[in-house]
């Protein structure tokens, strides 16, 4: 550690660290970055950049660095990592992004030779021909930066947090550490979040005093009476990146303090926000502004003030203002020779010059020049206005182009900028949230107005001293060579006057032509000078020219730590029944089946095939007896003088003269006349209805009621109650569902005159309380017993037992599909696709012509007023009883392709039938019974005859016998 | 993450509730209107670039509908339901 | 038209870059044209594009509050594809698909066409039906869409690792929708621009239309500019998301609704993903840009919006999603994320149409509208010069609403 400077810093000396850079083992101590620990050896050349492989360095010392990136390997293996952020620990391996084989010879370098016919925006007028397609895999590959990364860490996991503040604030530098005390002393809840390792913001890289003690005792003082406060919360390693409405703040927190856990995001809502961001050093734009050992001012200071390392041996300093002057000063404090002082300004002033006695201050000078291959050696400088040049040798070119208050969370929160000429930034100005800036983010920038401002509610200001801060802009330096406006994007001067030469004047279009300010930084450090330029070029104003947009997140944040625990059943938890454990014990094929429910597929058993398991399964419900479990539909009880009325406008059919203890189907429309779901609904009493709807849709018709009720008919009363999961049911149906019934044993009277088709009777059955429902969705003798969940096990294995002697199956949703084809009940997704109404399907009757008003009826008569040909739904039975149509099958005239004149909603092997039987829309398809038409498929037609839909029973003896 | 005033709840999260459209206009005597009126009542809703008035339901909390004005172009909330 | 190539690069080189010519001139406004065209964003452009090119309107002046480019197409993620499940729609989309990979050609601007497959990942059978019966329809049209087995698909897709046999969602199989492609969407609406330009269209950017002026007769009669008072005896109003507050102006009524559809990326890393990949069950899409970002989008927001920023609920369900497929992303970090506001019909379909004011057209409720860009242009430009609405957009017209004849493309995948 060669460039270490023997005392200083915060740095843990007794903690030696050994890490691997680009294949090569250094060592630091506890409390260096990549970055400092590198330049502690000595190491200038850390990076290539994107575009031209020029060899580049290290330029700051936080998150706005725009030139070094790293890739981590190894367990912590991850990409693109700003190469000051990366504190180094034991056997971290690091290696530099963007070159190949190695960092010194990259062949990427190549690149720069054909600089030329490589200016802004080329590929857009190269590369055509004969096709992008054969450029675009090489293109791809010479982006990119880092690898991508192929495993999900291996150990440990993310996790999130909720919390609410009655002040937030971000930064902890001396601001937000002000503004958090005035707050908590005040007894407020204050969340404090800084991205920083350790409080103190600019004050750890900068040698002031506050109360006539070094800055950071006044720190460490105010780290510990925070801590001492039980309603404050204090984060480090805590990036905020992201201000959205509402006053929710993002937060992401690096290194929680367990092992296990990677990262932490917050989700904050606070009644104030206070940023107290501070602001980021902007670059000079002169000609080889990026050589290795170029390097901004502040991180210079921070280099030698916080990490006790010589960035360089002898230095020049470059600067536009005032600020520079104190890092020259802390950098002969620590040995580091300063060769000259270059400021841009004529007029130096004298509270600058006070600060560097006896140092060479070059007023009115400009870099116009650097030299050195891989890192810098000398310089070349010359009047500004013009003249001759001379070089000075200096390993180290510390330039400041001025600061930028770090607006971009106000910026997100949709407060207005407004540029300030003294400052030559753009600064707050209007919040649009409860929001305030202090400190240097809301562009003051000595200590006492830092301190002031934050302290603005109340309470003592401590005292403190800075020189006073001056500026005067140099967007760039006018001089030949490539000056770099976007280090990481390499885009340089001559690519934004291209541009601007082209006619890509906006602001926007200089940004997306260029690509500059697009890099991972965001341009943190150079989008300024871009506005600058162009300002310049255009003869207007800053404002005129506008700023981009900033835009979350401040920096970098993985998608580990926004996903948090969330994955798989925490982010779509799904919904099963008390017999899921059975279905899974008898080998069923279980999957999604709408509304988040798992469900039985199918019941194989050892060596039938898919088909043969479903056909088993059919011939058990119509030969014999079947029972599935119905419990996923779902149940409303509804309650009220006025259910009846309510129903009739919600159904298209007559409701409120159904009798207690009987059941009606409905269907149910959206009041565009298009279906929303079909069920059953039965009368317990005057003022009590069960409503059964289709699983898929229950959490619809749900809404659908609920907003009906509070917001269109406040003073009907009707409450309802949802009871899916308050009901469970196993359906017995097949021609010995009786005896399965009377086997289980019931008070119930089963004859079919005393309890027939759509009625309903409380009662015992098995020993248990149950309401026996006679619906049918299978077309046989069905009875629906529903029991309370925890009833539901016992009822089951009651009910197999009792059923065993008649060969009883359990049936599942795939044999329940074929059965209801074969009847012709229509399905929601299938039949019902979301364009026909009731009188395409064949249901004209539901329609009441005689309610003067319900949902759906004015839309649907509006409709068929076009008198448009419709797709009515027919049955279909190919030519060839063997041959089976896809779902979804297009019907084409004759078969050609052309546009289609319906489709097959549904196609299954019927087994009563011993053939393939289809379900399909088809245009006019009721006036067409008897008719050939034609399913249209890649290479082959199927030939299929139209009939009624329905295949068997057709009048619907079964069910009600 | 809107922060809605629900008026028995006091403020929740955005994700507590059901998004339930716009406020449209009183359905209308589906007899005492023309056709166009009538597919002008269903498809055309307020659109304002600025405050719309709509209803937010409060599925996973009380249950409530709950109407107040939100400007599209902030997200504020301008008059919430217990607002006079 | 200047010309770009190899050639003129090198050329051009030589002389430092500084004898290239402006893509598109800054004219004078002018009092009076025949047609304008209110918005320059991809379908304002292209529509402009192919007034003048197949139409022979010479007089057509494009006016844009902002800057060219800046609207919708600047915030998309340029998924083109034509994987549509109904008749009206999917001839339309082929069109396009083959309209935008001849683009580059045409406007000899290089869109960096990549037609690398959409790869669609199903993890329900209802899906799946859905999808094949899309297959079957396009078939007819030439549309490609095959399925394919979980292997091929994470053979094909090497960083789709979750999603596995005891997944939530287990994955059960692929589509692929050869067709689908990438591009440039910048390049796009310069391309476009450049194009116009040189037929002698003009482009006047930072010209907000503040109200649209109707004559005596009720018929359209010109804008009102915060730059004066434009006659034109056509009107276009192609203003993604501030259709109806353009056209309210005018006192029109329109089934539309503002809302606001989000995107972000990731940093850029090394080639990874080499198609376009769509979970429509799980609610993300994303392919990887040339640059090397992941560009990722998902579900739109609750309740109407002109924001152009994001919600933290919806950017987390997507990024949630994401990582149940590709756990490996836990590592990947978000770099930028934005938004976008779109009107959408009420049955989600687009409306390219006349209206009840003579002279105003309007296009709008495009919902993934960036891959319609040059076939809407084109018969868009047909429906302004021949007052009649191309075959190919017949069934989009306002026309539909008045018997609620609404084209329903229900379960469009998630990928705009």
């Amino acid at each position: 550690m060669r460039e270490r400077l023997p005392q200083g810093g915060r740095i843990d000396r007794s903690r030696r660290v050994a890490f691997t850079f680009n294949g090569r083992v250094y060592d630091g101590y506890h409390g260096d970055t990549l970055a400092s620990a590198l330049l502690a050896h000595g190491v200038r050349l850390t990076a290539r950049s994107f575009k031209y492989h020029r060899p580049r360095g290290i330029v700051g010392y936080g998150v706005e660095e725009p030139a070094s990136l790293v890739e981590l390997l190894g367990a912590d293996a991850s990409g693109n990592e700003p190469i000051t952020t990366v504190r180094i620990r034991d056997g971290l391996r690091a290696k530099s992004v963007n070159c190949w084989p190695s960092l010194r010879f990259d062949i990427g370098g190549v690149n720069q030779l054909f600089a030329r016919v490589l200016p802004a925006g080329f590929y857009y007028k190269t590369f055509k021909w004969p096709d992008w397609q054969l450029f675009e895999p090489m293109i791809r590959r010479a982006a990119g930066l880092a690898r991508a990364p192929t495993q999900p860490p291996a150990n440990g996991h993310y996790e999130a947090r909720h919390a609410h503040a009655d002040v937030f604030i971000a930064g902890a530098g001396p601001a937000g550490l002000m503004a958090a005390l005035v707050a908590g002393r005040a007894g407020k809840r204050v969340f404090l979040a800084d991205e920083g390792t350790e409080a103190g913001g600019g004050l750890l890289t900068r040698r002031l005093r506050i109360e006539d003690r070094p800055a950071m005792e006044w720190v460490a003082d105010a780290v510990a009476e925070l801590a001492a406060m039980e309603h404050v919360t204090h984060l480090q390693n805590a990036s905020v990146w992201a201000y959205r409405e509402h006053n929710l703040m993002m937060v992401t927190e690096r290194s929680p303090d367990h092992d296990s856990l990677l990262e932490r995001s917050w989700r904050v809502r606070a009644g104030r926000v206070i940023c107290a961001t501070g602001a980021i050093e902007r670059l000079l734009v002169f000609p080889g502004n990026d050589r290795p050992g170029v390097m901004l001012a502040s991180a210079a200071q921070a280099y030698v003030n916080r990490w006790a390392v010589r960035p360089g041996r002898r230095a020049v300093v470059f600067t536009n203002n005032n600020s520079a002057y104190a890092v020259a000063a802390d950098m002969q404090a620590a040995g580091i020779e300063i060769a000259a002082i270059v400021d841009a300004r004529p007029q130096v002033p004298p509270e600058a010059l006070a600060q560097v006695a006896g140092i060479d201050v070059l007023g009115g000078h400009v870099v116009v020049r650097t030299r050195g291959r891989m890192s810098l050696r000398s310089i070349a400088i010359s009047p500004l206005a013009g003249g001759a040049t001379r070089s000075i040798a200096c390993d180290l070119l510390a330039h400041s182009g001025g600061w930028n208050p770090a607006v971009h969370l106000f910026s997100q929160s949709r407060g207005s900028l407004r540029y300030d000429e003294t400052l030559a930034a753009f600064v707050p100005d209007i919040p649009a949230q409860a929001t305030a800036s202090v400190g240097a983010a809301a562009g003051l920038m000595t200590l006492p107005e830092v301190l002031t401002s934050a302290a603005a509610t109340g309470g003592d200001v401590p005292r403190a001293h800075e020189a006073a801060y001056a500026i005067a802009p140099l967007w760039r330096v006018q001089a030949a060579g490539k000056a770099f406006l976007d280090i990481q994007n390499d885009v340089t001067v001559a690519d934004v006057q291209l541009a601007l030469r082209e006619g890509y004047d906006n602001i926007e279009h200089v940004k997306r032509y260029t690509t500059g300010g697009m890099g991972i930084d965001q341009g943190k450090t150079g989008n300024i000078n871009i506005i600058g330029t162009v300002a310049q070029q255009k003869g207007l104003t800053l404002p005129e020219v506008g700023s981009t947009t900033f835009r979350s997140p401040y920096a970098p944040v993985s998608f580990g730590a926004v996903g948090g625990l969330r994955t798989g059943e925490v982010q779509f938890p799904y919904r099963h029944t008390p017999i899921t454990e059975w279905n899974r014990e008898q080998g069923a094929v279980m999957y999604e089946a709408g509304a988040r429910w798992q469900r039985p597929g199918y019941f194989p058993q050892p060596g039938e095939s898919f088909q043969e398991t479903v056909n088993r399964e059919c011939g058990a419900v119509r030969e014999a007896v079947g029972v599935y479990d119905g419990s996923p539909l779902g149940t409303f009880e509804l309650k009220g003088r006025d259910t009846g009325r309510f129903l009739d406008f919600l159904y298209t059919n007559k409701m409120a003269n159904l009798k207690p203890g009987h059941g009606r189907y409905g269907l149910m429309l959206t009041d565009d006349g298009l279906i929303l779901d079909d069920g059953v609904a039965l009368r317990l009493d005057d003022y009590r209805w069960i409503l059964s709807t289709s699983t898929g849709h229950a959490d619809a018709v749900n809404q659908q009621m609920e907003k009906l009720l509070q917001t269109e008919f406040p003073d009907w009363q009707v409450m309802v109650t949802a009871v899916t999961s308050q009901w469970n049911n196993a359906t017995v149906c097949g021609p010995r569902a009786r005896e399965v019934m009377e086997a289980l044993g019931t008070d119930i009277n089963l004859d079919n005159a005393a309890f027939p088709f759509m009625t309903f009777r409380d009662g015992t059955v098995a020993g248990l309380p149950t309401r026996v429902v006679r619906v049918s969705f299978t077309g046989e003798l069905s009875y629906e017993i529903n029991v309370a969940p925890r009833h539901m096990r016992k009822l089951w294995d009651r009910v197999m037992a009792a059923g065993a002697p008649f060969g009883i199956q359990p049936v599942g949703s795939e044999a329940n599909h074929v059965l209801r084809v074969e009847k012709g009940f229509l399905s929601l997704g299938h039949e019902v696709d979301g364009t026909v109404d009731p009188h395409d399907l064949g249901m004209g009757w539901i329609m009441s012509a005689k309610k003067s008003d319900y949902l759906g009826k004015r839309a649907v008569a509006l409709r068929r007023a076009a008198d448009k040909p419709r797709r009515e739904l027919v049955g279909l039975l190919p030519d060839d009883p063997n041959a089976q149509i896809p779902e979804g099958a297009p019907l084409t005239p004759g078969g050609r392709k052309e546009a289609t004149e319906g489709l097959v909603t549904a196609c299954v092997w019927s087994g009563v039938n011993n053939r393939w039987v289809a379900l399909a829309l088809l245009v006019n398809g009721r006036t067409r019974q008897g008719e050939t038409v034609h399913v249209r498929l890649r290479d082959e037609v199927i030939a299929a005859r139209v009939t009624a839909p329905v295949f068997y029973d057709p009048g619907g003896q079964r069910l009600r016998s | 993450m809107l922060l809605i005033p629900c008026p028995f709840c006091g403020p929740r999260n955005e994700s507590e509730f059901a998004h339930g459209g716009p406020v449209r206009a009183r359905r209308p005597d589906p007899d005492a209107v023309s056709d166009a009126a009538w597919v002008e009542y269903l498809t055309v809703t307020p659109n304002p670039q600025g405050p719309v008035q709509e209803h937010w339901w409060h599925v996973r909390g009380c249950g409530t509908w709950l109407t107040l004005w939100r400007d599209t172009t902030s997200h504020d909330i301008v008059k919430g339901p217990d607002d006079a | 038209m200047q010309r770009y190539s190899l050639f003129s690069l090198a050329r051009n080189a030589l002389s430092g870059h500084r004898n290239w010519a402006r893509a598109w001139r800054s004219p004078p406004l002018q009092p009076a044209y025949d047609v304008v065209i209110i918005g320059a964003g991809g379908h304002g452009l292209a529509t402009a594009y192919y007034l003048a090119k197949e139409f022979g309107q010479k007089n057509i002046a494009v006016l844009e509050r902002g800057w060219l480019g800046g609207g919708n197409i600047a915030r998309n993620t340029v998924t083109i594809r034509s994987n549509y499940m109904r008749d009206e729609s999917i001839p339309f989309y082929v069109k396009s698909v083959a309209m935008f990979e001849d683009l580059t050609r045409e406007l000899n601007f290089n869109m960096m066409h990549s037609k690398r497959t959409m790869v669609d990942v199903v993890q329900t059978y209802s899906r799946m039906r859905e999808l094949r019966r899309r297959q079957l329809t396009m078939d007819i049209y030439g549309s490609t869409y095959e399925p394919i087995s979980t292997e091929e698909l994470r053979r094909r897709i090497p960083a789709l690792t979750g999603g596995g046999p005891d997944a939530r969602l287990p994955i059960l199989g692929g589509m692929v929708h050869t067709d689908a492609g990438v591009n440039r969407h910048d390049a796009v609406a310069w391309g476009y621009a450049r194009g116009a330009d040189a037929l002698g269209v003009e482009i006047h950017q930072k010209t907000a239309v503040q109200s649209l002026i109707r004559g005596a007769d009720g018929a359209i009669a010109g804008v009102q500019t915060n730059r004066g008072k434009v006659r034109a005896a056509k009107v276009v109003v192609a203003v993604s998301g501030h259709t109806t507050t353009v056209t309210e102006t005018a006192g029109l009524k329109l089934p539309l609704r503002t809302m606001n559809l989000t995107a972000f990326v990731s940093e850029p890393v090394k080639p990874l993903v080499d198609v376009i990949v769509n979970c429509p069950d799980s609610g993300f899409y994303f392919s990887q840009s040339d640059k090397g970002e992941m560009v990722i989008g998902g579900a739109p927001d609750a309740g109407q919006s002109f924001r152009r920023d994001i919600k933290q609920t919806v950017f987390e369900d997507t990024v949630t999603a994401m990582l149940s497929l590709f756990p490996a992303f836990q590592k990947l970090k978000l770099m930028r994320q934005w938004g976008g506001h779109l009107d959408i019909a009420h049955d989600a379909s687009p409306i390219m149409s006349k209206t009840d004011v003579a002279g105003l057209f309007i296009t709008a409720g495009w919902w993934g509208g960036y891959k319609a860009i040059p076939a809407g242009g084109l018969t868009l430009a047909h429906l302004v010069a021949r007052g009649e609405p191309h075959p190919l957009m017949a069934a989009f017209t306002l026309e539909r609403f008045r018997h609620l004849d609404f084209v329903m493309e229900s379960g469009t995948t998630t990928a705009r």
